[in-house]
């Protein structure tokens, strides 16, 4: 009988790629498995630190990178003073106003337009062409556009936040109609069912995961173009804040404005994912 | 009476270069009222496509179906599918799910639920009424799809390999299970499988398909599941020396069909 031989030395890139027996209770081979929240807990504070250790050591001059402190000074006055003779809330309000308006709107005849191109080759025939046409297209370009045929009122900011969530909620249905496993269509066409009728029980519901991932990504796609849309001619709403805040070097604003923008926006993406939960607990289980 | 296939053929049209394929060549097979005939043959033999002419999700490319004197056309209510998998709704529980056939038959929700609890009972599917159809075993998923089927009342059960994606043990229960189901409501059942032990163990008729074209190449009358039915232990059955024979004769054919294919 012969020893078993020791293992043979490797290099460090051929352990590297191979993959580790996994821990009891986790399936080997899944990708990106694991919790992840303290590694971003630590992400997040060390952000935070370096940011203040920039400021604190005098290394980068406030007016291109104010403390911490000074962006949370800024905020209390803001919120006691209002920006620009605003109050703050109100530049909160209205700017979701425009961004949760634009994005109902854009729900409201996105998901049914969405559902009608994966359904029927004729809709998505004719609405194909000029939704690919336009999507890829940034705001800022057609931005011009929109106030030359819209005028420099309300219209044309949601108008422009609309468009941008109109593409991306239209596509996720669409592609959400594939989502039924064609025995589920097939079993609901054996009990007699319409079209109609597999429509509504089997196709629409198996749909909803993929839809609610893209109002998802339509609300981030509306957050993004919100500070595009209040370039124009407004005098108030937090896009409105940083741009003109930036104007004059008031980068304090201009970071906690920021700040603002993401965390409704995270806050809103924590809601959907609470939906999500609640509406589609059978999502990727079957 | 009954449902009567009348010379049917099957042309898949010619795509990407290839020749047109058929798939089925002039079957003619009847299905008598409360027959259990089982389909078996090497893949690509056209079982499916079998089902799936019945079912009406397919017309044929010449030939015709008829069930109790009116031509099939297209899918109906008289004749229910029973799926390998994915064809429950997983947003719906588990009473839902088997009284979903009766809704989408208009039926109102006290009734259906009622007919529902019926055969959730015949299947031992009982106190599971409310749990998601996504955390039960594929043994009752599979159950819960054959109550589903079960309630619209159908002419004709069609089973495309139903216990396909089941273990052993839980397959043999299965078998069991639908052969007194099949023995309690006289339906028709017209059963596909893979397993030749299955296929002799459930019909009562068995259809050998061969491909290439798809066509019927041996008939079988089937004692067995009659035996079981009459109070003889399935291992019993599966282990007297006529089965044994059958199952060596049966594969011998198959084998012989997969052979010529490779």
């Amino acid at each position: 009988m012969t020893q078993p031989s020791p293992q043979k030395a490797e290099g460090l890139f051929a352990r590297l790629a191979r993959a580790k027996p996994t821990k009891p209770g986790e399936i080997y081979g899944v990708p990106g498995q694991g919790n992840t929240l303290w590694l971003s807990a630590c992400s997040i504070a060390l952000f935070f630190f370096v940011w203040w250790l920039v400021t604190f050591m005098g290394w980068v001059k406030p007016l291109f990178v104010p403390s911490p402190a000074a962006i949370l000074a800024k905020f209390v006055t803001v919120w006691n003073d209002g920006f620009t003779g605003t109050p703050f809330l109100e530049h909160v309000w209205i700017s979701t106003l425009r961004v949760f308006g634009a994005f109902i709107l854009a729900c409201v005849i996105g998901l049914p337009l969405g559902l009608a191109m994966g359904m029927s080759p004729v809709m998505r025939g004719l609405f194909d062409p000029p939704i690919e046409f336009y999507r890829p297209i940034p705001p800022l370009a057609y931005l011009p556009l929109m106030i030359i045929w819209f005028g420099i009122g309300e219209t044309s900011k949601v108008l422009l936040i609309f468009l941008s969530v109109f593409a991306p909620v239209v596509l996720g249905a669409r592609s959400g109609v594939k989502s039924a496993a064609i025995e589920q269509i097939h079993a609901a066409y054996s009990f007699g069912a319409t079209r109609w009728q597999v429509m509504r029980h089997v196709i629409m519901p198996s749909a909803m995961p993929e839809i609610l991932t893209a109002m998802r990504i339509g609300i981030g796609f509306g957050w993004t173009t919100l500070v595009a849309a209040e370039m124009v001619a407004s005098t108030k709403g937090l896009g409105y804040m940083v741009l003109s805040a930036s104007q004059f070097l008031q980068t304090p604003v201009v970071i906690m404005g920021i700040f603002v923008i993401a965390i409704i926006a995270f806050g809103f993406d924590l809601f959907m994912r609470f939906v999500e939960r609640r509406l589609v607990p059978w999502k990727g289980r079957m | 009476m009954g449902l009567h296939i009348e010379d049917v053929s099957v042309v898949y049209p010619a795509a990407d270069r290839r020749p047109p394929v058929e798939a089925l060549s002039r079957i003619n097979l009847t299905i008598e009222d409360e027959e259990f005939v089982v389909a078996l043959g090497a893949s690509g033999c056209g079982k499916s496509t079998l089902l799936n002419l019945i079912a009406g999700f397919l017309s044929p490319t010449s030939g015709r179906l008829v069930l109790d004197g009116r031509q099939v056309a297209g899918p109906g209510a008289d004749r229910a599918v029973v799926f390998q998998k994915h064809a429950l709704l997983p947003w719906l529980n588990v009473l839902d799910n088997v009284a979903f056939g009766l809704q989408i038959q208009g039926i109102g929700k006290v009734e259906r639920d009622q007919i529902a609890n019926k055969f959730l009972g015949m299947l031992g599917l009982d106190g599971f009424q409310q749990s998601p159809v996504y955390k039960l075993s594929g043994g009752m998923q599979q159950r819960v799809g054959i109550a589903r089927a079960l309630t619209c009342d159908p002419r004709v059960l069609l089973m495309d390999e139903p216990l396909g994606a089941l273990d052993a043990l839980t397959r043999e229960k299965a078998q069991e299970l639908i052969l007194n189901i099949w023995n309690d409501t006289h339906k028709s059942v017209f059963f596909i499988t893979h397993s030749v032990e299955e296929a002799l163990f459930m019909g009562t008729k068995l259809v050998v398909m061969s491909p290439r074209p798809g066509r019927i190449t041996h008939l079988f009358d089937l004692p067995f599941s009659r035996q079981f039915l009459g109070g003889t232990p399935a291992r019993q059955v599966k282990a007297s020396p006529e089965f044994i024979k059958l199952r060596e004769d049966v594969l011998k054919i198959i084998f012989a069909d997969e052979e010529a294919a490779a």
